[in-house]
């Protein structure tokens, strides 16, 4: 196996590890500025995955050419174009969620090091399941990133809810990841391989075996469990409302965007088309019921970070409709989608990271009056409000508008799929709007007070407004981009 | 010069959030300024409009750029004579919106911000000839409206009314939304595009499969009737508006409203001639619920708002009569009550508005004899009303009659009788009701507690000034309008008929 296809993995364990042993000398109270190392360090990773990486292939996507990176390829591990996206993608939300838990870190009894260290990890193991390309590689990153959840969903000790999370988490993420498991054995006993693309080419005469069929199922059970999809959903709500706020958005994004890249390497890369296809039932039925499980139970909702669980779970409904039309345009919406996604949630919860740390309420009415105790904090989470709704000229209408276009032109078996995300849209409107409507117009606010915001943070929230509005506004360059990324599939 | 008209208002949106919040003139001056920049261009586009050289599908003041070729979207702006009217009418009455919220007093730089988002988007939905632009202008207009509402609204029904009219104007959007997305994938991937020029010559040339036509044409039809509160989904409209700020059921009842209209007029009916027949005689049947039982709601009401609103939602009745006649004087006529109608329903609000400020409440059995002390205000609200009820010498009129002849000479089989003597009673219902609520508020005993009130100033006058007079310049001279109506409508109602009848000449009614 080539090192240099997974250097920059070994870049982020290095740096995780680093944090730990800076850990040891610094004075306890300068620990919490190890966040923002940490945060220079993955931003540096990032900046190294466009310089380092050698040129050898062109693509031309209308009139622009792109130059695209393809080191030599492992037989366990890819890396084509949509993993340097993913691994990518995963960079820019951990640079910013290393910067919300370093302003967060007040809240954090002891070990803040600790937490960076283990997002870090958590993100070594997404970027591995960006580019898995075998079960094994598959099982061991999902792992990673799920053990490490486990830790950091329970991180603020002394509080119930912090330690309930952690525990719902556990329980329920390893019986997922048993399932998943079983399914990897059910597979490998039926198959006799573990590579996607020796599957790919067998799976077609193992079409009719049930046993083949049953793992299969396991495997994609379990990474439904990772994007909260029905019915592996029920483990979103506590956990987002319980895990401390840097935490939760990492989960919601990170782990979100993990578990979307695995099930489209077994969907897509380990099992042929026309085997597949045979599941586009199932796939639009778990969408459209996940769709309408997150909208319809978000509406009572006046926890913040629940409500946004319950958006989570929709949004991967969203996500589900665009594999399930199984073509080039929705392979291209959901990466888009994610894309403006990733900025949209990361915005939200540095928001409401800010205004916990200064309230501790973590209700819908903690927003009040947050129009004149900040305007941007007020500005930014009604853009990120606004994006989630899928409203232009921001990143959630176009990841919306791409992703109905794509279903819309599979025909007319999936009409009655396209009515259901509407009516989730407009489900969704009510409810983000009544976090808008908190923010300018409830009742006297009880406290009035301004919210001073640091600058590391209004960097990051600058980031996270400008990507949403960029993606809305000018989408045709991040659109080649993605379109690129796509037809490189391996 | 369209996208001046456009991006004015969004640079002046950009200014004001860059200025600090309590430089309340200088934040009103550049919302003033610039709309004002945008009303003077767009006149002057209208009035150069015939002079102007034609370009691609006979649209003038073209200017195109390409944003996302790999889906085929443009930024693609221009107008023919159903649109640069619609622009115009946008174009003043946003000056007189801006001009009206002097009456904000709170939290003013966020209000001039949303302000104008909100007109940048009306101006550019209408300008725009790229079907995503279109839509994307339009949502983006909708959001201030929202947020207006909620936070300077008034009434007990504030928030019930903004989740109201933001759940079905949404709802109609996407359902607007899906027919376009219909319409685009209609076209072989090679050729796609959202560009309306390109689309209507790609139909005319390989008309629509009939089943599709079958599919897309509802999803229009009623998406768009949603968001122009065709009966009977109007009931977000009278609620919104009665909780509305002024400047914003001015903008939206006077013209974001109309885009619904506006996109069935240029898409639906030109690309779909299949789906209009099968689908315009349902039109011609719930407009007349628009006309008539709104009209009645309307006629029962005591709050001067709820009876403007669902006058509002009557006279949209007429505007869906026009376009079911499919006839060139039917869809000319319809053009026409859009502009008349836009002006009208901005002059009525504002003076609701405007006698609101003044008294605090705009229930009609406490008001009384107010003409004795708002001679001006009074005056103007004399003359709305009876533009509202179709008196000749108002633009109402000439688009009202044309409407009338329009159905008449259409083909709805035996139901003609019946449908233009319906629309002729939902007349005779407004000047009931128009006319009552003039004697309520201006008439009669004036109660001691309206000593205060006060008449408006000179320059409080300006918005209701030029609204008045364009209103009386469209009815007194239709043919500013209709002459630059008449060749676009007569293309679009050659396409939509498709049986290629060109309509016999006839003499658009005139005032006077």
């Amino acid at each position: 196996m080539n090192t240099a296809l997974i250097s920059l993995e070994i870049a982020v364990l290095v740096l995780a590890f680093g944090i730990l042993l800076l850990d040891l000398w610094l004075p306890a109270e300068n620990k919490r500025k190890l966040g923002y190392v940490a945060a220079l360090g993955a931003g540096a990773i990032l900046v190294a995955s466009y310089i380092w990486l050698p040129v050898n292939a062109t693509f031309v996507i209308g009139t622009t050419p792109f130059h695209v990176t393809l080191p030599a390829l492992g037989d366990n591990l890819v890396m084509d174009l949509p993993a340097l996206f993913f691994k990518r993608f995963f960079l820019v939300a951990a640079v910013i969620v290393l910067l919300m838990s370093a302003e967060f870190a007040s809240r954090i009894q002891s070990g803040i090091s600790e937490f960076y260290s283990l997002t870090l990890i958590a993100l070594a193991g997404m970027m591995f399941a960006a580019s898995a390309k075998d079960f094994a590689m598959l099982f061991v990153s999902v792992e990673l990133i799920t053990i490490t959840f486990y830790i950091l969903t329970s991180f603020e000790r002394n509080r119930v809810a912090s330690l309930e999370a952690g525990v719902k988490y556990l329980i329920l993420g390893g019986l997922a990841s048993a399932f998943m498991v079983y399914g990897i054995a059910l597979v490998y006993g039926t198959s006799g391989t573990m590579n996607f693309t020796e599957l790919s080419a067998k799976a077609q005469s193992l079409a009719d075996q049930p046993v083949f069929l049953m793992g299969l199922l396991l495997v994609v059970g379990g990474l439904a469990f990772k994007i909260a999809a029905f019915p592996f959903q029920i483990w979103a709500p506590d956990v987002y409302q319980g895990s401390p706020a840097p935490a939760t958005a990492f989960l919601a994004v990170g782990s979100k965007a993990a578990g979307l890249i695995l099930l489209m390497r077994v969907l897509f890369s380990a099992l042929p088309l026309e085997f597949i296809a045979r599941w586009k039932g199932l796939l639009m039925a778990m969408s459209a019921i996940t769709i309408l499980y997150g909208s319809l139970c978000a509406i009572p909702q006046r926890n913040l970070k629940r409500l946004l669980g319950y958006s989570s779970i929709a949004n991967g409904g969203f996500l589900l409709l665009g594999l399930a039309a199984m073509s080039e345009a929705g392979k291209v919406a959901v990466l888009y989608y994610l894309s403006g996604y990733l900025f949209t949630v990361l915005a939200a919860f540095t928001v409401i990271s800010v205004v916990l740390r200064a309230t501790d309420i973590e209700d819908i009415s903690g927003l009040a009056g947050l129009n004149q105790r900040s305007p941007l904090l007020a500005g930014a989470m009604t853009l990120a409000m606004v994006s989630l709704a899928g409203i232009p000229p921001l990143a959630g209408f176009f990841g919306k508008f791409l992703l109905l276009k794509a279903a819309i032109e599979q025909g007319s078996a999936y009409y009655w799929l396209v009515g259901v995300a509407l009516f989730g849209v407009v489900i969704s409107l009510y409810y983000y709007f009544g976090i808008i409507r908190a923010i300018y117009w409830s009742k006297d606010p009880a406290d009035v007070s301004p919210l001073t915001v640091s600058l590391p943070l209004k960097f990051s929230l600058g980031a996270c407004v400008a990507g949403m509005l960029y993606l809305g506004i000018y989408p045709s360059t991040a659109l080649n981009l993605v379109t690129v990324a796509v037809r490189d599939w391996k | 010069m369209l996208t001046s008209i456009i991006l004015l208002p969004f640079l002046a949106a950009l200014v004001i959030l860059l200025m600090p919040r309590d430089y309340r003139v200088g934040i009103r001056g550049v919302a003033l300024l610039a709309t004002l920049g945008s009303l003077l261009i767009a006149t002057k586009m209208f009035l150069g409009y015939e002079a102007a050289e034609a370009g691609v599908g006979g649209y003038k003041f073209i200017q195109r750029m390409p944003w996302v070729e790999s889906l085929g979207i443009n930024y693609f702006v221009g107008v023919d004579g159903i649109n640069v009217g619609l622009i115009f009418m946008g174009a003043i009455v946003a000056f007189a919106a801006a001009c009206v919220s002097w009456e904000i007093k709170t939290n003013e730089k966020l209000y001039y911000v949303l302000l104008m988002v909100m007109t940048g988007g009306i101006l550019g939905a209408f300008a725009s000839l790229d079907l995503f632009f279109f839509y994307a202008f339009h949502e983006f207009a909708l959001i201030p409206t929202f947020i207006m509402i909620g936070v300077w609204g008034r009434g007990e029904n504030k928030n019930y009314a903004t989740y109201n009219i933001t759940l079905y104007l949404s709802a109609g959007a996407l359902i607007a939304l899906v027919g376009l997305i219909g319409l685009y994938l209609q076209v072989p991937a090679a050729q796609r595009t959202f560009d309306i020029v390109a689309l209507t010559e790609y139909f005319r040339a390989n008309p629509m499969a009939t089943n599709a036509q079958h599919f897309i044409f509802p999803l229009l039809m009623f998406g768009f009737g949603i968001l122009v509160s065709l009966w009977p989904f109007h009931t977000w409209a009278p609620l919104g508006y009665g909780a509305a700020p002024t400047a914003t059921a001015m903008l939206h009842a006077g013209v974001l409203k109309k885009f619904g209209l506006y996109g069935l007029i240029r898409i639906a009916l030109p690309l779909m001639p299949e789906g209009a027949k099968q689908w315009l005689n349902v039109l011609a049947l719930l407009c007349l619920g628009n006309i008539l039982y709104c009209g009645w709601v309307a006629m029962r009401q005591r709050d001067l708002n709820q009876l403007i609103g669902n006058s509002s939602v009557a006279h949209m009745g007429f505007v869906f009569l026009g376009i079911a006649s499919l006839n060139l004087i039917g869809v000319t006529g319809a053009v026409v009550v859009m502009i008349a109608h836009g002006l009208l329903a901005a002059l009525t609000f504002a003076l609701s508005g405007y006698i609101r400020t003044q008294t605090n409440t705009l229930n009609m059995d406490e008001m009384g004899g107010l003409l004795r002390k708002l001679p001006f205000i009074g005056a103007a609200l004399v003359m709305a009303m009876m533009a509202g009820c179709g008196l000749p010498g108002f633009a109402n009129f000439v688009g009202e009659l044309s409407v009338m002849f329009g159905a008449w000479k259409a083909s709805f089989g035996h139901a003609k009788w019946f449908v233009v003597a319906a629309a002729w009673g939902g007349l005779v219902i407004g000047a009931i009701y128009m006319l009552r609520a003039v004697r309520s508020v201006l008439h009669g005993e004036l109660s001691e507690k309206w000593n205060d009130v006060q008449d408006a100033v000179l320059w409080r006058k300006t918005p209701f000034v030029l609204l008045l007079v364009a209103l009386v310049a469209f009815g007194f001279w239709p043919r500013l309008l209709t002459d630059k109506i008449k060749p676009s409508a007569e293309a679009i109602v050659k396409m939509a008929t498709a049986t290629k009848v060109p309509e016999p000449k006839v003499q658009t009614a005139q005032a006077k």
